[in-house]
């Protein structure tokens, strides 16, 4: 099967504010990002499996089609430049989306 | 109506940007030029210790640039969010360099200061009387996280500098400031529509990285119309596409399709990308939802201590094999050490090869790697004790001993001397929220003061 890395051309995280992170996943192909959004692959229940969070800690799930993206955005496990924090601008923690099996 | 020309130089000033892209743009007459200085993302230490994350020098030669061609073309120019973070000490600072600048070049001009912290009492009193929100999921602040706070900043809109426009400053450099309000105020006042005036402003602030190839170091410009704004690189190497601009739209933002700022949020739901040329995208249909209740962010820091770090690896697979319960092992060792000291502190070890860029999110926290990176972190309230929680963990660490261990010198490989680094104070974010208002152009005050031949008048 397919991983998101093999359809997609951009997958990236990134803070949006202190508290929350924001993952951005991009295509390049009009069909393929048209597929992906009608099959609901990207939802709160795959985004919380992929990182091991709550549910209710995926804050929203969007798609922008002016773009071909798909966005979902979580709570930080702690606030941007907290104690124990890892990644100050949170530009690192999107690889577990690159490995997200896709069945187009 | 022709169209308002604002040119953005550079993401943030003091990042830099080719003089020739700036030629360019400058050749174009712009009506504006603006740059945004301000983020969140490096973190609380910039606001919580008063320090800018972009050098003096940086800063100088970015301005001069600036300053020259703006009293040249006898346009605006307006800075927003001084030295990254916008408190008191950032704007203290980039207003020094301006006057240092204008004295070494004789220049003269009128400019204003606008200052965005706060009286924390004034804050207090505003969360008693209900003002102050948290912007979910930062916690609701407490009067203590307010009154301990080193700074406190709100975000200004556009008024406040409307506001110095109007009082005839030709220069605005502004504390904390909504990062398209610098772009977006001035073309508001000359009468352009706030929603298109503000998207472009969002575009805008960070240069170039709404081009293809992005750069936050190069400059841009926007061309605002009645009913449409458009945008195009300086640099013929660069391009904007309708991806690249839509694509921006995303960036470090939770929702694409509405964005809140201080007086409404910009509605894009109805936007419209077109590929006007070949470098440059048309963009149609932004709206703007002003609020009935008017509100500005906060963003405050307090000190939590102060950090030593030791940076370490080590090679050896039975090491590795036993380091989750050699690291427990070491944290009572080191617990036991300092009992009876009365020292304060959290130790921690940021462990790369398992889970150092992930933490708790790292679904795959196994070890593969035949080396591992370990960063020990210590915290205490002063520099001595972090200082001394930090030696005492690297010395048992280097002599621990772990079952099976064969390599008996040592765990440790040191790839500096002095091996422990003293990082000074940090901070943490402890003001998150909104602070509802009346009157935005009063919370933020503006200082307008007039340069002749380079001396303050």
């Amino acid at each position: 099967m397919k991983t998101l890395k093999d359809i997609a051309a951009v997958i990236r995280s990134k803070n949006a504010g202190p508290y929350e992170l924001t993952l951005d996943v991009i295509f390049s192909d009009k069909d393929v990002f048209e597929a992906f959004c009608q099959k609901k692959i990207f939802t709160k229940e795959v985004i919380a499996k992929l990182y091991h969070i709550e549910e209710t800690d995926v804050l929203s799930i969007m798609e922008f089609p002016p773009a071909m993206a798909v966005k979902a955005t979580i709570v930080r496990p702690l606030a941007s430049g907290a104690l124990g924090e890892r990644d100050v601008y949170g530009a690192q923690q999107h690889v577990p989306l690159m490995n997200l099996e896709v069945d187009l | 109506m022709n169209p308002y020309k604002i040119l953005s130089p550079t993401g943030i000033l003091g990042y830099g940007f080719p003089e020739s892209s700036f030629r360019a743009g400058v050749a174009q007459k712009p009506d504006l030029i603006a740059c945004d200085g301000g983020s969140t993302d490096p973190g609380p230490y910039y606001l919580g210790a008063g320090k800018p994350f972009t050098t003096r020098s940086a800063v100088k030669r970015d301005l001069s640039l600036l300053l020259l061609a703006a009293l040249e073309l006898n346009i605006p120019l307006v800075i927003g969010t001084a030295g990254g973070s916008g408190g008191e000490p950032h704007l203290a600072r980039e207003r020094e360099i301006l006057l240092e600048i204008a004295k070494e070049q004789k220049l003269s001009f009128k400019a204003a200061t606008i200052n965005s912290e706060f009286d924390r009492e004034y804050l207090v009193q505003q969360l008693d009387a209900g003002k102050i929100v948290p912007l979910e999921p930062a916690p609701m602040p407490t009067r203590d996280d307010i009154r301990g706070c080193s700074h406190i900043v709100a975000q200004m809109g556009v008024e406040p500098i409307m506001a110095a426009l109007d009082a005839g400053a030709q220069v605005i450099l502004c504390g904390r400031c909504y990062d398209p309000a610098a772009f977006a105020a001035p073309a508001i006042r000359a009468g352009y529509s706030e929603a298109l005036a503000t998207h472009l402003g969002k575009i805008l602030e960070c240069a170039c990285i709404a081009a293809t190839p992005g750069s936050g170091s190069d400059c841009m410009m926007g061309y605002l119309y009645e009913d449409s704004f458009a945008v195009e690189p300086c640099a013929e190497s660069r391009a904007c596409t309708v991806t690249s601009v839509a694509a921006h739209t995303l960036y470090e933002k939770s929702n694409p399709y509405l964005l809140p700022g201080p007086g409404g949020t910009l509605d894009l739901l109805d936007c419209t990308f077109e590929q006007e040329t070949q470098r440059r995208v048309r963009v149609r249909g932004s709206k703007f939802i002003p609020q009935e209740r008017k509100n500005v962010k906060l963003e405050g820091t307090k000190f939590t201590g102060c950090r030593t770090i030791s940076i370490c690896g080590n090679r050896d697979p039975l090491f590795i094999k036993e380091l989750d319960s050699t690291l427990e092992g070491l944290k009572k060792r080191v617990a036991d050490n300092l009992d009876g000291t009365g020292i304060e502190y959290r130790l921690d070890f940021i462990v790369y090869g398992k889970n150092g860029v992930m933490g708790t999110l790292e679904p795959d926290p196994t070890i593969t790697s035949h080396e591992v990176g370990i960063v020990i972190d210590a915290v205490s309230d002063t520099q001595e004790n972090a200082n001394t929680v930090c030696s005492v963990a690297r010395s048992t660490m280097l002599h621990y001993g772990y079952p099976g261990r064969m390599a008996t010198a040592g765990n440790l490989a040191f790839p500096f001397s002095p091996s422990d680094i003293p990082v000074g104070g940090i901070y943490t974010f402890a003001v998150y929220a909104l602070l509802e208002h009346d009157d935005p152009a009063a919370l933020f005050p503006a200082e307008v003061f007039e340069i002749k031949e380079g001396e303050e008048v």
